[in-house]
C-alpha cells in the first residue's frame, strides 16, 4: 500500500530524514518509535504533504502513485489521514461543519455525490457515540477550549467519519488518562481491516498494549535503524534506547 | 441574490396586474463636467423637486467649497479632481451597453457563476441591455401597493421629495447636516438617487426592505441619499447592496444614509458592499466615502448596523448611532475584507446621550494581499448619560505578511456611572490551521473560506438569512488567492 524508499526531508535547510526505507502492505499496523528529534513527526509530514518539507531525494508510492505530486488536500483525497499530536484549533467553526466540509471535499475529489446531510448526521452520532463523546461537543469549535484528552478524541471522531484507508497517527496517545486511551485504541482498532493500514507514532509502549503492531521500527537521527516485531517495544521499554545502542540526545 | 430572485418571482405572480412603473425618463441627457451652481440647478430641475430642495442643495454646495477633503483616515489615494466628474447622466441608452453576456468581462461572470446567480440576473447585474428591468418595475410596484396598505411608505427620494414634503423637510439632513463632513456635503449638493423609507406609527414592516427592488435607475451607487423614518414603536429590517459584483462605471461614490427612530422603534440595517475593488495590481476600484448615521431619538429605541465589506478600492465608512433616548441601544456589527491593495478605514461612533442607553461593537478585518485595514471607533459619554454600557470587540485577522491591520479606538466617558469594555485581538492565519484543513480533505480557498468564516461568525449570523448565506461565499472569493 505504502512504499517509502531513500526518503530525505530537509526542514529549513536542515537535513532532518536521511535515508528512511519503509513499506506497509494493506491489512498491516506498524509502529514507529524513537527519541525525541529523531523525525518522527517529520515523516508523517512528509507523507500528509506539509508545506516546508521538502523531499530533497527519495519516493513516496502509495496504491501505486506517486504522492509526492499531490497537494496535501489531494493525499487526504487518496484516502491518507493524519492524526495530529497537536490539533489545531478553529474558532467559530463547528465540528460539524468542517466534518461536512471535510467529507464533501473528499467526496469531490473522488467524484462521488455529497453526504446527505441526514446520513451525516446519523453517522457523526454513531460515530461520537462510540468514542464516548459528548454530542454537544460536536457543536462546538473544533478543538476550541477542548481539553488535551477531548483534542485526541475528537481527531479519532474524524478518522472514523472520514474512514481512511491509510491512517498515520502521531502520538495519539500523549495526554491521554488510561480510561481515555483504551477508548482510543478501540476506535483504532475498529479501523483495522485487510484492506487498511495504520502507522501508529509513539514515544512510549503503552498504546501498544492496546493497538498490537504487527511491526515495530525504530526511528533514530533520521534513519529506521531497527525492525521487529511487538517484542521490539517491549524490549525498548524495558531497556531504553540506550539498550539499543541509541544515544536519546544525539539527534 | 438567488432567495431575492424567488421572491421576486412569487411577488410577480401575486400581482402581474401592476404594469405602471416608476416614471423612467430615458433621454440621455448630461450636465456638463465639473460642479458649479448651474449643474445642481440642472440636477434639481431634472428631478422636479421643490424649490426648498435646490436651496438645500445650494447650501450645501457654497458650504462645500469651502471645505477640504480629509485626510485623517489611513489611506493613501490619489484625490479625485472634483471638477472632472459628471454629476448627472440619463441612463445609458441600449447601445452603449454590453449586447449580451458574451460582452461581458469573463472574471465577472465566473464570479457570478461560484455565487450560483441565475443567467437572467446576471445580465441585470452585468448591465447589459435586457428587457428584464421592466420586469423589476412592475416587481417593484407590486411589493409597494403590499406595503401601502400597510402605510409604509418606500419610493426613490425624488419622488419623496415631490409626494412627501412635509416628512423630507422635517427629516432630511436632521441627522447628517448638510455640512457635518467634505463627503456629506458633496453628496448634500448633488445627490442624483436613493431611497425614502417611512413606517407608520406601530406597524412592523411586513418585508424586508431591499434597494434591489429600486435598481431600475441607473447610476444609483454614485450619490445615493437614503433616509429612513421609523415611526413609534414600529419595526423594519433593511437590506443595501447585494452580494453579487455590480459593474459601475463611476469611481467615486459618496453616500449618505440618515436613519431616525422615534419612541420604541428598532431599524436593523444590513449592508453587503461589493463595488469593483480594482485589480490584483491595485488599478482602478471604486473609492467609497460614505456617511451613515442613526438617531435614536425616542425612548427605548434600537438601530442595529450590520456590514459585510468586501468591495471598493478605498472604503471611508463609520456607520453610527445617536443614542439621545433614554435606554436606546445602538448596535455595529462589521466584517470588512480587504485583499490586494484594497484600503478599508471603517468602524463607528457611538455617542451616548440618554440615560441607561448601551451599544455594541464587533468589529471583524480581514487583510489579504498588501492591503490595510483600520477599524476606527469612538464610543463617547456624555455627561448627563447615567449608566450607560459600551461593549467593543474589534478581531483583526491577517492572511500572508504583507498586508496590515490597524485599530484606532477612541474612548471619552464624562460621567462615571459608565461601563464601556474594550478587546481587540490580531491573529493570522497560521501554517497549522490551513495545514490542518488541507489535511481533512479542503482546498486552499476552501480552507481560508472556512477560517474566516468561523472569524466572522458573530458578525455573520447578525445578517438576515437571505444575505447570509451568499455572504459566507463572497468572504471566500473576496479572498481568492490570498495564500499559497
Amino acid at each position: 500500500m505504502l512504499e517509502i524508499k531513500n526518503l530525505h526531508v530537509e526542514v529549513d535547510g536542515k537535513k532532518i530524514l536521511k535515508g528512511l526505507n519503509l513499506k506497509i502492505n494493506a491489512g498491516e499496523v506498524h509502529a514507529i518509535m524513537g527519541p525525541n528529534g529523531a523525525g518522527k513527526s517529520t515523516l508523517s509530514y512528509a507523507i500528509c504533504g506539509k508545506e516546508g518539507y521538502k523531499i530533497t531525494e527519495g519516493s513516496i508510492i502509495f496504491k501505486g502513485k506517486n504522492i509526492l505530486e499531490l497537494e496535501a488536500n489531494e493525499r487526504a483525497g487518496e484516502g491518507i489521514f493524519l492524526g495530529f499530536q497537536y490539533p489545531v484549533e478553529i474558532p467559530g467553526v463547528s465540528n460539524m461543519n468542517f466534518l461536512k466540509a471535510a467529507i464533501n471535499s473528499i467526496r469531490k475529489y473522488r467524484g462521488e455525490k455529497e453526504m446527505a446531510a441526514v446520513d451525516f448526521l446519523k453517522l457523526i452520532r454513531a460515530k461520537a457515540a462510540e468514542l464516548e463523546m459528548d454530542p454537544e461537543m460536536l457543536k462546538r469549535a473544533v478543538n476550541v477550549g477542548f481539553s488535551g484528552g477531548e483534542k485526541k478524541r475528537n481527531e479519532m471522531v474524524q478518522m472514523a467519519m472520514i474512514d481512511p484507508v491509510f491512517s498515520v497517527l502521531d502520538e495519539t496517545d500523549s495526554g491521554l488518562d488510561i480510561d481515555a486511551l483504551r477508548i482510543v485504541a478501540d476506535g483504532i482498532n475498529r479501523m483495522r481491516n485487510p484492506e487498511k493500514a495504520i502507522l501508529v507514532i509513539t514515544h512510549y509502549q503503552r498504546l501498544l498494549d492496546y493497538v498490537v503492531p504487527d511491526f515495530v521500527h525504530v526511528l533514530s537521527n533520521g534513519k529506521i535503524v531497527k525492525s521487529g516485531d511487538k517484542e521490539l517495544a517491549h524490549q525498548l521499554e524495558k531497556d531504553g534506547y540506550a539498550g539499543l545502542g541509541i544515544d536519546e540526545n544525539a539527534a | 441574490m438567488v432567495s431575492t430572485l424567488e421572491t421576486r418571482q412569487t411577488v410577480e405572480k401575486v400581482g402581474s396586474d401592476y404594469k405602471y412603473g416608476f416614471v423612467t425618463d430615458i433621454e440621455m441627457v448630461k450636465a456638463p463636467k465639473g460642479l458649479n451652481e448651474d449643474v445642481i440647478g440642472f440636477i434639481s430641475a431634472k428631478k422636479q423637486e421643490p424649490e426648498w430642495l435646490l436651496d438645500w442643495r445650494l447650501k450645501a454646495y457654497r458650504k462645500w467649497i469651502t471645505m477640504e477633503e480629509p485626510d485623517w483616515a489611513l489611506l493613501e489615494y490619489e484625490k479625485p479632481d472634483f471638477q472632472d466628474i459628471y454629476y448627472y447622466a440619463a441612463p445609458k441608452s441600449a447601445d452603449d451597453r454590453p449586447k449580451s453576456l458574451d460582452e461581458v468581462d469573463p472574471e465577472l461572470l465566473r464570479t457570478y457563476e461560484k455565487l450560483g446567480i441565475s443567467l437572467q440576473e446576471q445580465e441585470v447585474l452585468a448591465g447589459v441591455a435586457v428587457d428584464v428591468v421592466f420586469d423589476s418595475v412592475s416587481v417593484a410596484t407590486t411589493f409597494r401597493e403590499t406595503l401601502k396598505k400597510k402605510g409604509v411608505i418606500f419610493c426613490s427620494i425624488s419622488e419623496a421629495a415631490r409626494e412627501y414634503p412635509d416628512l423630507m423637510r422635517k427629516y432630511l439632513g436632521s441627522v447628517v447636516p448638510a455640512a457635518d463632513n467634505f463627503y456629506a456635503a458633496l453628496n448634500s449638493a448633488v445627490f442624483t438617487d436613493g431611497t425614502f423609507v417611512y413606517i407608520p406609527k406601530g406597524v412592523r414592516c411586513p418585508m424586508e426592505l431591499s434597494t434591489y427592488f429600486r435598481i431600475n435607475e441607473a447610476n444609483t451607487g454614485q450619490f445615493e441619499r437614503t433616509l429612513i423614518i421609523a415611526d413609534d414603536e414600529s419595526y423594519v429590517s433593511y437590506l443595501e447592496g447585494c452580494t453579487a459584483p455590480m459593474r459601475d462605471e463611476n469611481q467615486l461614490h459618496a453616500a449618505v444614509v440618515e436613519i431616525v427612530v422615534l419612541e420604541e422603534a428598532e431599524v436593523k440595517y444590513s449592508t453587503v458592499q461589493n463595488w469593483y475593488p480594482g485589480d490584483k495590481d491595485g488599478k482602478g476600484g471604486i473609492y467609497n466615502f460614505v456617511t451613515k448615521r442613526a438617531a435614536c431619538r425616542g425612548t427605548n429605541s434600537k438601530v442595529s448596523w450590520t456590514q459585510v465589506e468586501t468591495g471598493s478600492a478605498i472604503t471611508w465608512k463609520y456607520p453610527s448611532c445617536i443614542l439621545q433616548g433614554d435606554g436606546s441601544i445602538g448596535e455595529f456589527y462589521s466584517v470588512a475584507i480587504t485583499n490586494n491593495y484594497q484600503q478599508a478605514d471603517t468602524g463607528t461612533k457611538m455617542i451616548h446621550i440618554g440615560k441607561n442607553t448601551s451599544s455594541t461593537i464587533i468589529s471583524k478585518g480581514i487583510s489579504a494581499g498588501k492591503a490595510q485595514n483600520t477599524y476606527r471607533g469612538l464610543v463617547r459619554i456624555l455627561p448627563n448619560a447615567e449608566n450607560t454600557r459600551n461593549f467593543t470587540q474589534c478581531d483583526s485577522l491577517l492572511i500572508g505578511d504583507e498586508c496590515g491591520a490597524h485599530t484606532v479606538p477612541f474612548i471619552e466617558t464624562k460621567n462615571p456611572t459608565a461601563q464601556v469594555e474594550h478587546e481587540a485581538t490580531t491573529s493570522k492565519i497560521s501554517e497549522e490551521q490551513l495545514f490542518y484543513c488541507l489535511q481533512r480533505g479542503l482546498d486552499v480557498e476552501e480552507s481560508v473560506s472556512l477560517i474566516v468564516n468561523g472569524f466572522c461568525k458573530e458578525v455573520m449570523q447578525q445578517l438576515p438569512m437571505e444575505f447570509a448565506v451568499e455572504a459566507q461565499k463572497l468572504l471566500g472569493i473576496s479572498l481568492e488567492g490570498s495564500v499559497g
